[in-house]
């Protein structure tokens, strides 16, 4: 089959203002930081208007992937996947629990539509490279790839071994979505995107809040070379 | 002389001729050997240049999408430069692949420290669900390649620039019976590589000699059929001295038995030199392991030296 701008997740009753409910499901209060929320819109945007996956498609070799290597405070990622049908929301209230799939970082082994387990950082981007080239390899060249990292996650070095392959490469599939809370250590020198920019990335930074700004980003054209977009939101500290 | 290396790349150049589901996953190392092969399938033949890490988590992911990538650069940027990688990107993501490895060892002595990974199956042990080969020629690498690259697994393939003289008919996963001693005999594992030298050192002497090609799975049924009266067992591994013990120990947990782990010593050795070099200051040349086999044994009073 071939997945259209249709196949985006249906809408299954519940949206973008029932997620800090959802969230208040997992962690007993329905108000939230910014720190738990930095990714949040930015993955509701995703969900709700770029990716084409659904849970009917979450195992369609043509499918969308989105890969969440920031794995830390994975609430906000939960709620999104619940609001589009992949979660049961009675799963919700167990999260961290023994018996419960929800982890504190996530598992793919046990969640439909989670593409990889993440929570040591630096994995995601790496894993998203060779996602990217396995579905060039055979053919599924209207697949996209998208990653989400969070800027302190640069810190990690396997992310600039991928970021330097993928943009020699050209591998204009991948997308990198960070969320820059400004919670790197030493902060970047001449921002994020000069970073992915300076091997060969398209790479915009807009306002990590801003839905339509993020869904201009994220769908800007930029053929033959990686895109980045860096959300900006509140900083963490 | 054709090494495992030379068979490795003829072989995975015609699995990738022959399997679309094949992709080789390199960091620099032997890249050379797979020109025409990258030439052939450049979307299946991938070098990411000198970036280990990348090289297993692009493996992973290519798992994820169907492929069976085969990843291979020496044993200490493989495993242990990438360790993480193999333990988040391979077996948590539930993704298989067959990493294959050179110069684990002593194989390069001039290259010193740097270039030896003589804990890489002690290390792959750490983890659930590997499987663990150590050919002893390159027909061997070949049979255990071929094997490996057809199953869904995760497997290790370690090649070596050492060598035995003859291949053996050998079956993945199974230990093969090379010599039978009387019921008084211990055992003796050689592992890959080292079995010229384990021969060579048992000359004349009465004791059973297991070949193993492949230690994980770890063949204790076949170890337990070799046993006679005497459960003494003697492992010969061209990595970690003791690395199998374990193994050893879980085969025979019911009965009381002893174990001498007999491989490359965990000190560091500052020395270059030649692999012989290195064999012998590690005590594996035939000479140094027929003493040790009979001090285990205790048998040194019976023990005529070998002759030279």
């Amino acid at each position: 089959m071939t997945l259209t701008s249709d196949s985006r997740s249906p809408d299954c009753g519940l949206g973008y203002q029932d997620l800090p409910h959802l969230m208040g499901l997992m962690t007993g209060d329905e108000k939230h930081g910014p720190a738990a929320t930095s990714t949040l819109d930015a993955l509701w945007v995703l969900y709700d208007r770029v990716l084409r996956v659904t849970p009917q498609t979450a195992e369609d070799p043509e499918r969308d992937r989105f890969l969440l290597s920031k794995g830390h405070g994975p609430m906000a990622y939960y709620a999104v996947l619940t609001a589009k049908g992949f979660l049961d929301p009675a799963l919700l209230p167990g999260f961290g629990a023994f018996d419960s799939p929800l982890g504190h970082h996530p598992d793919r082994v046990l969640l439909p539509g989670v593409e990889i387990g993440s929570g040591s950082l630096g994995h995601g981007l790496p894993l998203a490279v060779g996602t990217t080239l396995g579905l060039r390899a055979q053919g599924l060249t209207d697949s996209r790839v998208w990653v989400l990292t969070g800027d302190a996650e640069l810190d990690e070095g396997s992310n600039h071994e991928a970021i330097a392959y993928a943009g020699a490469v050209g591998l204009d599939a991948l997308h990198t979505v960070v969320i820059d809370n400004s919670s790197a250590t030493h902060g970047w020198t001449g921002g994020i995107a000069a970073r992915f920019a300076g091997e060969g990335w398209s790479a915009v930074t807009v306002d990590g809040r801003d839905h339509e700004a993020l869904y201009e980003a994220f769908t800007t054209p930029h053929p033959g070379r990686p895109h980045a977009v860096v959300a900006v939101v509140e900083p963490k500290r | 002389m054709t090494t495992m290396r030379d068979r490795f790349a003829d072989v995975t150049g015609r699995l990738l001729d022959d399997d679309p589901r094949v992709a080789l996953v390199l960091a620099d190392i032997s890249a050379d050997r797979f020109r025409e092969a990258a030439a052939a399938h450049p979307d299946r033949v991938l070098n990411v240049g000198i970036r280990e890490q990348l090289m297993v988590s692009v493996a992973g992911g290519l798992a994820l999408t169907g492929l069976r990538p085969v990843v291979h650069t020496f044993a200490s940027f493989l495993v242990e430069r990438a360790f993480e990688q193999i333990k988040l990107d391979l077996n948590h993501q539930d993704a298989a692949a067959v990493l294959v490895s050179a110069n684990g060892s002593y194989d390069w002595p001039e290259g010193g420290r740097t270039h030896q990974a003589p804990g890489d199956v002690a290390l792959l042990d750490t983890l659930p669900d590997w499987t663990v080969h150590v050919p002893g020629h390159p027909d061997e690498a070949e049979t255990l390649l071929r094997h490996a690259v057809a199953g869904d697994g995760r497997a290790y393939v370690r090649l070596s620039e050492q060598r035995n003289t003859a291949a053996r008919p050998i079956t993945p996963g199974r230990f093969l019976t090379l010599r039978q001693g009387s019921a008084g005999a211990a055992v003796v594992v050689a592992v890959g590589p080292m079995l010229d030298l384990v021969l060579a050192a048992v000359e004349g002497l009465d004791i059973t000699v297991l070949y193993a090609a492949t230690v994980r799975p770890f063949d204790g049924a076949a170890l337990r059929a070799a046993l006679g009266d005497r459960a003494d067992v003697v492992l010969v591994e061209p990595y970690l001295a003791g690395t199998s013990a374990h193994q050893v120990d879980e085969a025979l947990a019911h009965l009381p038995h002893r174990v001498l782990g007999l491989g490359v010593a965990r000190p560091e050795l500052r020395r270059y030199g030649t692999m012989a070099d290195h064999l012998a200051a590690h005590g594996l040349d035939p000479r140094s392991l027929r003493a040790r086999l009979a001090a285990f044994l205790d048998t040194s009073a019976g023990v005529p030296s070998l002759a030279g």
